[in-house]
């Protein structure tokens, strides 16, 4: 058998819609994620960004397209990455680091004694994603940034055709994005994977990003990250915790004199 | 040879406790962590309902017929919480009323509630041969399902969407999971009681959990902890001369109080 190829994935949305109820919450999304780039979704709350994942998981009903294709051939049977928003468990989940990372890394059963080279294999894996450290803490108890590095390094392990990464509004402290982001370039990079970020933070993503996407039920702009963080108007529907974001980011943009008492208020 | 083990009921009993003690601690490791608490009661009391239809249809033995109701009972709900917007609260809570409801009309018809009231308290003394042979039976079963299933069913308590990324059946999962734990409660609800049945699913476990960091350690704690508390109750219940399925929770709630306490003491919560 042909040893699978990373990198050739593609990623084609067309026509996407999707409502949930009566509420139309995505229109007409066209968007191709290509190999090897990292497309970082912004947008204000109940945009749809989180929709826009669940619909490529294939776990809401849409009419539209979504296809996939490895080297030019359509395919069904992508291997997708998944990173969720957080994890809907308690905090005394007696789940370690190592039991959660094991599961990716071999089929052995997770209640009986890891064998020394399941234990191996999660620390190289580990050591990968700066998480060595947190191999027997439980995945219940770590932090916004440890738990998203840790989930990171699942993920990728078998390495997946397309990686989807749902961020948490506000549980990852500055240090810790920066260091989530990098990590998240490197794999990129490594495994030439198609890699869709859905974000709060616009100043930390925006050097790494390939290509940005405005998104409030329709796409609103797409582009470059500089060219979709120079459009005020645009970054105002976010509201005041970002007006100065892209001066942050280090793009610097024009404030106009008619716009300064607006700046006042933040 | 200490006088209890004299008598062959209090043997059957013995070998009973040593073998529903594991399968509800690994059952309930997953019951706990996947929020099925209340599920497993709804299964525990739809018993009333397979009993009445046992005697309405003319089984000899109406485990047969709890254990079938039980089964289709634990695939609808699964139907029905896929298909609902209602929380699973709400669904099971209509389930509960409805299980329970049925149950209690039926047999009061036939001249009194009373003779099943066994039911609710349970006797494992009565236990007997054919009945710990289906016992022994279900635990290679759950033994063989847990050795390949329980990864998945881990994955699918900590994030259902991750788990189908990994490829892993979500709801079929689940549906066997929810069929897996029907035929065991079924099969021990005469032994242990409707009204009891679900503390030795949960107890022993939240005492496990207290403890452990990692998941073999907790399954581990809970099946040690299940079976140490099951066989003392046991033995206590008969020079006490009380209820074994009530003396034996009684234990597990005792290893769960003295852990909590120590654990709280220690910081290691």
């Amino acid at each position: 058998m042909p040893e699978h190829v990373y990198g050739a994935c593609c990623t084609e949305i067309a026509g996407l819609d999707v409502s949930l109820g009566r509420i139309r919450v995505l229109e007409n999304i066209n968007l191709r994620l290509n190999c090897g780039e990292l497309v970082a979704v912004i947008g204000p709350n109940g945009a749809g960004k989180t929709t826009l994942l669940k619909a490529i998981l294939g776990e809401v009903a849409y009419s539209g397209q979504i296809r996939f294709s490895i080297r030019g051939s359509l395919r069904q049977d992508i291997r997708i990455g998944y990173v969720p928003q957080k994890l809907s468990i308690d905090y005394d989940t007696p789940v370690s680091v190592l039991d959660f990372v094991s599961m990716a890394v071999s089929s052995k059963p997770v209640w009986l004694r890891l064998s020394g080279g399941v234990k191996d294999k999660v620390h190289a894996l580990l050591t990968e994603f700066s998480c060595q450290h947190l191999v027997k803490r439980k995945i219940g108890a770590l932090s916004g940034g440890e738990l998203q590095r840790v989930l990171l390094a699942a993920a990728m392990t078998p390495a997946p055709d397309l990686l989807l990464l749902d961020e948490p509004v506000s549980a990852i402290d500055a240090k810790g994005l920066a260091l989530f982001y990098e990590l998240v370039c490197d794999v990129r990079r490594k495994y030439d994977v198609s890699v869709l970020l859905v974000t709060h933070d616009l100043a930390d993503v925006a050097p790494h990003a390939d290509r940005m996407i405005f998104l409030k039920k329709k796409i609103l702009a797409q582009g470059k990250p500089q060219d979709v963080l120079s459009d005020r108007d645009l970054l105002m529907t976010l509201g005041p915790s970002v007006w100065n974001i892209s001066e942050l980011a280090g793009f610097k943009i024009a404030v106009k004199e008619k716009d300064t008492h607006d700046a006042d208020l933040v | 040879m200490p006088t209890w083990f004299e008598y062959e009921f209090m043997r059957n009993a013995f070998v009973a406790a040593l073998l529903i003690a594991p399968l509800f601690a690994l059952l309930g490791t997953v019951v706990v962590s996947n929020r099925m608490v209340f599920f497993s009661d709804v299964l525990g009391h739809s018993s009333l309902t397979g009993i009445a239809l046992g005697c309405l249809l003319g089984f000899a033995d109406p485990l047969w017929a709890v254990a079938i109701f039980a089964v289709i009972l634990a695939v609808l709900i699964n139907f029905c919480k896929a298909r609902t917007r209602a929380s699973a609260d709400t669904v099971l809570g209509v389930f509960f009323a409805v299980v329970v409801a049925v149950g209690i009309v039926i047999l009061s018809k036939a001249g009194g509630f009373s003779k099943y009231s066994g039911y609710l308290i349970g006797d494992i003394l009565a236990v007997n041969k054919g009945h710990l042979l289906v016992l022994g039976s279900l635990l290679g079963v759950v033994a063989v399902y847990w050795f390949f299933a329980a990864n998945a069913l881990v994955l699918m308590t900590i994030d259902q969407s991750l788990a189908r990324t990994r490829r892993i059946p979500v709801f079929w999962l689940e549906t066997s999971f929810s069929v897996v734990l029907a035929l065991v409660v079924a099969v021990s609800i005469k032994l242990v009681g409707i009204l009891i049945i679900n503390s030795l699913l949960v107890l022993p476990v939240a005492a496990a959990r207290l403890v452990s960091r990692k998941f073999s350690d907790y399954t581990c704690g809970a099946v040690i902890i299940s079976v140490v508390s099951s066989v003392s109750g046991l033995i206590c219940s008969y020079y006490w001369g009380t209820a074994s399925g009530a003396t034996i929770v009684l234990f597990s709630a005792a290893f769960y109080g003295v852990i909590a306490g120590i654990s709280i003491f220690s910081k290691r919560v």
